[in-house]
């Protein structure tokens, strides 16, 4: 399996950690519901997902990777929280 | 034997080898199956179940029955097809699953026991009683049922793994491969082109056929040369590509041994990635079921082609072929080119072609043979009855199957053609993939050829490139026509899988029990379940099911075929992994004085730490921990904690980052200071601790665990660059920059005060300080903490210096009466002050649990706040950190056992806690240990029961402070 | 006074020598790295070229200039090898000294990218990884940062490691290249 890292290209997936799905930490004060949404509970969706991976052995960035579960096709990965850096 | 004049092997030079103790002799070239059948040594092995006699069944790697050790000792091989091993001089190889000889074997009654073995015998036959199975029904079965053995010493030999990339990767280089491989390397690609062959040409090594002219093989040489001159060309011989995985990843499995001198690896485990795939992985010919098809001088027709084409061998001397195809008839063709005698070729078709150079019986299906250990007769069938002729190899053809492994490797089903009454892979069934020639289902040479160009040209043209004009070479037309038998109907047993023993009637029976689909079929007959995964035996298998089940092939389906292609032995795929180069060794500066020490070490992550420092005199680690405990409580201890995690943490927002990652304020920490910090997870359990020093109003540095350095630090990543990309902060590890020392006791002070030749007041370096050091005139940073609860501090220089550092301070703590801790004396310590380690941080432990939930502050958020103030984190009735002493006559206390009130019942809903942490005190001289216990914080006083039930020991504690030694914490404060 | 003694990470266990292939150690100077604080990394470029003539390197590169080099080295982070700091730099950027956090060894010797199949998931053919490459990577277990530096007698690959693995990584890498040396 290989992983297009935005800053070093493609590269083979034994350079990146898995963390789990991409979500947005939700406020102090959310509430307890949201904040189980984030810390427990999760879909298992048969098809596209978004997923943080971390590139521990490349250039240190966190990334969100959208892949296929069924397929195992991966359409993309960005650097997570850049989107709001910018 | 050997004909004259054929094979292309050298003929002048000659190897000896010896199988099963008898000495042979072979020729450069050979397969240690062709040299044995060179001397018409037919069988070869004893079958899994039955222990039948089985001899060679293929030529290449599909090989089913040719199952030998090779070498011998701690180098012996087993489970090695004699059809894939490379002669080579002296080699010994050795036949399996016999004993004690393969002529006499005494498990062969299994053969006679037959009826019981049928298909779902282990589920029916051992069912009672029931105690049996494991003492008695399953040794003996795995002990008659079995293949080689390995030879129970450690594998000597070494295997390589690496690493490989290219544009274009052609999988085979027979006719379509090496075609594609053309194409794809003058579109200017960069290309690799394997084959696990030990030559060029693929099914091509094995004909008597021309291409533009010449001898096909000389062809696919020519055409090999050409490509290996070729810069952006990579030639992979004895390269077989075991697995297709996601995104373009290839398995690939090199065979270093046997055509090289005896030195360097023995395998190579390649990962190719490859933007484009041409799979030209050809077609693997079938054999047709038929009562006792399994005696030895039975063979595929293809296979007795290759032995005498290309290595010059005849499996016998007077052949008959049985087909019902074109194909075959090659093999009568050429034989009789060279001279064997050919009796006929039995066709089961009624409209088989005629030829002038041998006898071709239409209509004839062979049903039976004869025989003891190998082939001298075989009875057939036709319309005007049953004949027995005596014929000492039987060339046996059901047509060909393309090579569609690789192409189900993601989950791809393949699809069944009617026309060539074969699976052809599915399009698209592995991305970027493209199939071309046989296993695409193209059989003639001239169609090989022209689909390895288009495949190529799709490959290069998806990556951009230009596909260049590429002219077709001559080659021959005929695919062979073909007519469906899979198996010869009649009594006795009629064999699929060779490997696993399964026959016709055990797939019949199969169905017969209701075991419809081919998977369950698979797994109630264990057909397709063996090394060769049914090559030779799946599709007969499901013909025959989908005939017995009223169903039609394409309806039926196939199994799944998983990676790898072929065995891969764990040596090759674990290269590189065993002994040191399991997992990288780091070693601190003083390493290489400690272990001069003969300090036993023990490995805390991927770092070595000594265990204890042994001094003459000293029979157990407990008097050495006991007296390096001494020196830190009443002298001065001296301990490498360069293993503890380090981490500058630079830039305007580094204290907002502190305050978001710790519990505790750190905005508020002064310059010069250090502050203990607790780290949550966002589910609100401890992550983590350490101390973190304000070196200046922007920069930090802070300490994590040994264990969770990794952790922290892409921890502290994720929130600069996921949940804060706005602060402003840089991290960076500096635990490798820095080698930094302990130096704790009361004469600590002193100590360091030679060292630095500076005095360090108690108003200059308080409690809990930190601050830049001259240390003979390299700069270093000095704090002044403690995890032994005595006056500490740590010194850290670069570490260029660590290990001369290291001696110095060792010198002068043995000079005032101190010296070395280890590992164990610095537990001993830590838990004599209640200090937490991972053995409390578990991953299930709360702030609250470690009676430290009023640091998680108040005043702003943090990661896991919200999550750590959940009720159910917060109750009171939680298991909470408390001390534990041994009261009664049992002092013994142990990690991980259980709490239990007195007089209740030892079962789990009356459980109360859990020991995390014990050591023997010598500062008290009593056992202590930390634990957490329900509602503990309120029992002090209370006695309780330790069980351990693995030992069997009860120890009575009372429940006390954890903090066992120093309570006010007045010595570190000194 | 007391006098500290500096070791090298390799000392002991360098140089080496296995068919074609060779594997040094190297003692750069000063191992700096640089993290540019946010919207500095011109400002940082700037004050490396007035310092040391050197700009900031793209993604995966290297510049180099004199005995003083700054390579990419993960994320908005660079590494300045050579000289030591100027006390400017750390108005633009983090600053931290890593002098003694790497071992720094060069691999060089006809077909050494065979030597470094075995170990990089990367492809290191000089071809792809070209003169002024520099990346961070895998090498066996172990991240490492691998540089293209070449010298008149062909390409080699500067690597670094932990200090910590220094032992790991002679020992892989020579592995690696007695392998490919019996296949020669």
């Amino acid at each position: 399996m290989r992983i297009p890292c935005p800053i070093c290209g493609p590269r083979d997936s034994r350079e990146f950690t898995y963390r789990g799905a991409a979500l947005d930490r939700p406020a102090p004060d959310a509430g307890a519901d949201a904040w189980e949404d984030y810390v427990h509970l999760r879909d298992n969706p048969a098809g596209p997902t978004l997923d943080l991976w971390y590139h521990h052995a490349g250039c240190a960035s966190w990334l969100k990777v959208s892949r296929n579960t069924v397929t195992h096709e991966i359409t993309g990965a960005v650097l997570a929280g850049a989107e709001d850096k910018a | 034997m050997r004909i004259e004049g054929k094979g292309r092997i050298d003929r002048s030079t000659w190897y000896g080898f010896t199988f099963d103790g008898v000495h042979y002799e072979g020729h450069p070239g050979d397969t240690v199956a062709s040299a044995l059948l060179a001397h018409d040594v037919r069988m070869v092995g004893r079958s899994f179940k039955y222990h039948r006699p089985r001899g060679i069944l293929t030529a290449g790697s599909a090989e089913p029955n040719a199952l030998v050790t090779v070498g011998s000792g701690a180098h012996a091989s087993p489970n090695e097809r004699a059809t894939m091993v490379e002669l080579t001089p002296g080699l010994q190889v050795t036949s399996q699953n016999r004993w004690p000889s393969l002529g006499f074997d005494v498990l062969s009654v299994n053969d006679l026991a037959a009826p019981f073995f049928g298909a779902g015998f282990y589920y029916k036959t051992f069912m009672w009683p029931k105690a049996f199975w494991e003492k008695v029904y399953e040794p003996a079965i795995r002990r008659a049922a079995g293949l080689g053995a390995l030879s129970g010493v450690t594998d000597p030999e070494e295997c390589e793994k690496g690493f490989r990339f290219c544009d274009v990767l052609v999988i085979g280089a027979g006719p379509a491969g090496l075609m594609a491989a053309k194409l794809a390397a003058e579109a200017g690609a960069d290309v690799i082109l394997a084959d696990e062959g030990t030559e060029p040409g693929g099914q091509l090594t094995a004909e008597v056929e021309e291409i533009d002219g010449m001898a096909a093989h000389e062809w696919a040489a020519k055409l090999w040369a050409e490509l290996g001159a070729m810069p952006n060309v990579r030639l992979m011989l004895r390269t077989t590509v075991t697995g297709a995985y996601d995104q373009g990843t290839y398995g690939a499995l090199e065979r270093l041994r046997g055509h090289a001198t005896g030195h360097g690896p023995r395998e190579c485990f390649w990962r190719i990635a490859a933007k484009r795939a041409v799979l030209a992985a050809g077609s693997l010919e079938r054999p047709v079921a038929f009562r006792d098809n399994d005696r030895p001088g039975i063979m595929t027709a293809g296979a007795v082609r290759a032995y005498l084409n290309r290595w010059g061998v005849s499996p016998g001397r007077n052949v008959t072929v049985f087909a019902n195809n074109d194909d075959a008839h090659r093999t009568a063709r050429d034989l009789v080119m060279a001279g064997v005698k050919v009796n006929a070729v039995l066709d089961a078709r009624h409209d088989a072609p005629k030829s002038d150079d041998f006898a071709v019986i239409r209509g004839a299906q062979v049903c039976g043979s004869h025989g003891r250990k190998g082939l001298d007769g075989i009875t057939y069938r036709t319309a005007s009855g049953e004949t027995t002729i005596m014929t000492d190899c039987l060339a046996v053809s059901g047509g060909w199957n393309p090579t569609v492994h690789l192409t189900c490797h993601m989950g791809g089903r393949p699809v069944w053609r009617d026309d060539i009454l074969a699976f052809v892979p599915k399009p698209g069934a592995i991305p970027g993939m493209v199939t071309a020639g046989a296993c695409n289902g193209a059989f003639s040479t001239a169609a090989c050829l022209a689909e390895g160009v288009a495949a190529a040209k799709q490959a290069v043209e998806d990556l951009g490139l230009t596909a260049p004009d590429v002219t077709l070479p001559e080659a021959g037309t005929e695919a062979g026509g073909i007519f469906p038998l899979w198996a010869v109907p009649g009594k006795g047993r009629a064999w699929l899988d060779f490997q696993n023993d399964v026959t016709v009637k055990d797939v019949k029976q199969a169905a017969t029990e209701n075991y419809q689909s081919v998977e369950h079929m698979k797994r109630y007959t264990t057909q397709g379940m063996a090394t060769d995964q049914g090559k030779m035996s799946s599709v007969a298998a499901l013909a025959i099911l989908a005939d017995a089940t009223g169903r039609g092939i394409p309806e039926t389906g196939t199994t799944t075929f998983r990676p790898p292609f072929s065995p891969i032995s764990i040596g090759a795929l674990g290269a590189g992994s065993k002994g040191s180069g399991f997992a990288p060794q780091r070693y601190t500066t003083s390493h290489a004085a400690t272990v001069a020490r003969n300090a036993p070490m023990i490995e805390a992550g991927l770092w070595y730490r000594p265990s204890y420092f042994p001094q003459a005199g000293e029979t157990t680690w407990r008097q050495s921990c006991d007296r390096e405990v001494g020196y830190v409580r009443n002298a001065v201890g001296i301990s490498d904690v360069t293993t503890l995690g380090k981490i500058d943490i630079q830039g305007p927002d580094a204290a907002e980052l502190l305050d978001i990652v710790y519990t505790g304020l750190f905005s508020t920490l002064k310059v010069g200071k250090v502050r203990y910090g607790l780290m949550l997870r966002e589910d609100g359990f401890v992550m983590d601790d350490g101390t973190t020093a304000r070196l200046g109003e922007n920069h930090y540095v802070m300490t994590t665990t040994t264990a969770a350095a990794g952790q922290v630090m892409a921890h502290l990543d994720f929130v600069t660059q996921v949940l804060r990309p706005d602060l402003d902060v840089s991290v960076i590890s500096v635990t490798e920059q820095w080698a930094q020392f302990a130096v704790a006791g009361p004469k600590s002070r002193p100590l360091l005060e030679d060292l630095l030749e500076t005095t360090l007041t108690a108003e200059d370096w308080p409690f809990m300080s930190c601050g830049p050091v001259t240390v003979g005139g390299v700069t270093g940073r000095l704090f002044r903490i403690s995890f032994s609860g005595e006056q500490g501090w740590e010194i850290a220089v670069p570490a260029r210096y660590g290990a001369s550092l290291f001696d110095a301070l060792v010198a002068r703590a043995e000079a005032m009466g101190g010296g070395l801790y280890g590992m164990e004396a610095l537990n001993v310590l830590r838990i004599e002050k209640g200090f937490l380690t991972h053995a409390e941080l578990h991953g299930r432990t709360t702030a609250f649990d470690l009676g430290m939930g009023r640091m998680i502050s108040a005043k702003k958020d943090c990661i896991g706040k919200v999550m750590a103030a959940r009720e159910g984190l917060v109750d009171p009735g939680r298991a909470q950190l408390v001390g534990l002493k041994p009261v009664g006559e049992v002092q013994q206390l142990v990690s991980g056992a259980h709490l239990f009130r007195e007089g209740a019942k030892i079962e789990p809903e009356n459980d109360q806690g859990y020991v995390t942490s014990v050591c023997y005190s010598p500062t008290l001289g009593h056992s202590i240990g930390l634990a957490f216990l329900e509602r503990g914080p309120r029992r002090y006083g209370e006695k309780i029961r330790m069980i351990d039930r693995t030992k069997g020991l009860e120890t009575l504690c009372e429940v006390v402070n954890p903090v066992f030694f120093d309570p006010e914490g007045a010595r570190a404060r000194d | 006074m007391i006098e500290l003694v500096a070791s090298t990470p390799c000392q002991g266990l360098l140089p080496l020598e296995h068919g074609p292939f060779t594997l040094t150690e190297l003692t750069p100077g000063s191992l700096t790295a640089l993290a540019p604080f946010s919207g500095q990394d011109a400002a940082l470029s700037r004050a490396l070229d007035a310092a040391f003539g050197l700009s900031l390197p793209d993604v995966g590169a290297a510049t180099a200039g004199g005995s003083a080099r700054v390579i990419w080295f993960g994320r908005g982070q660079y590494l300045l090898i050579g000289p030591a700091p100027v006390a400017d730099l750390a108005n633009v950027a983090a600053v931290t000294d890593q002098s003694d956090a790497w071992a720094v060894v060069r691999l060089s010797g006809e077909g050494a990218d065979e030597v470094l199949a075995r170990l990089v998931p990367v492809d290191m053919r000089p071809a792809v990884f070209g003169e002024g490459a520099a990346i961070r990577t895998y090498l066996g277990h172990m991240t490492v940062s691998i540089a293209r530096d070449d010298d008149a007698k062909g390409p080699g690959y500067r690597i670094m490691a932990f200090r910590s693995m220094a032992g790991t990584l002679v020992h892989e890498i020579e592995t690696a290249m007695a392998a490919v040396a019996a296949r020669l």
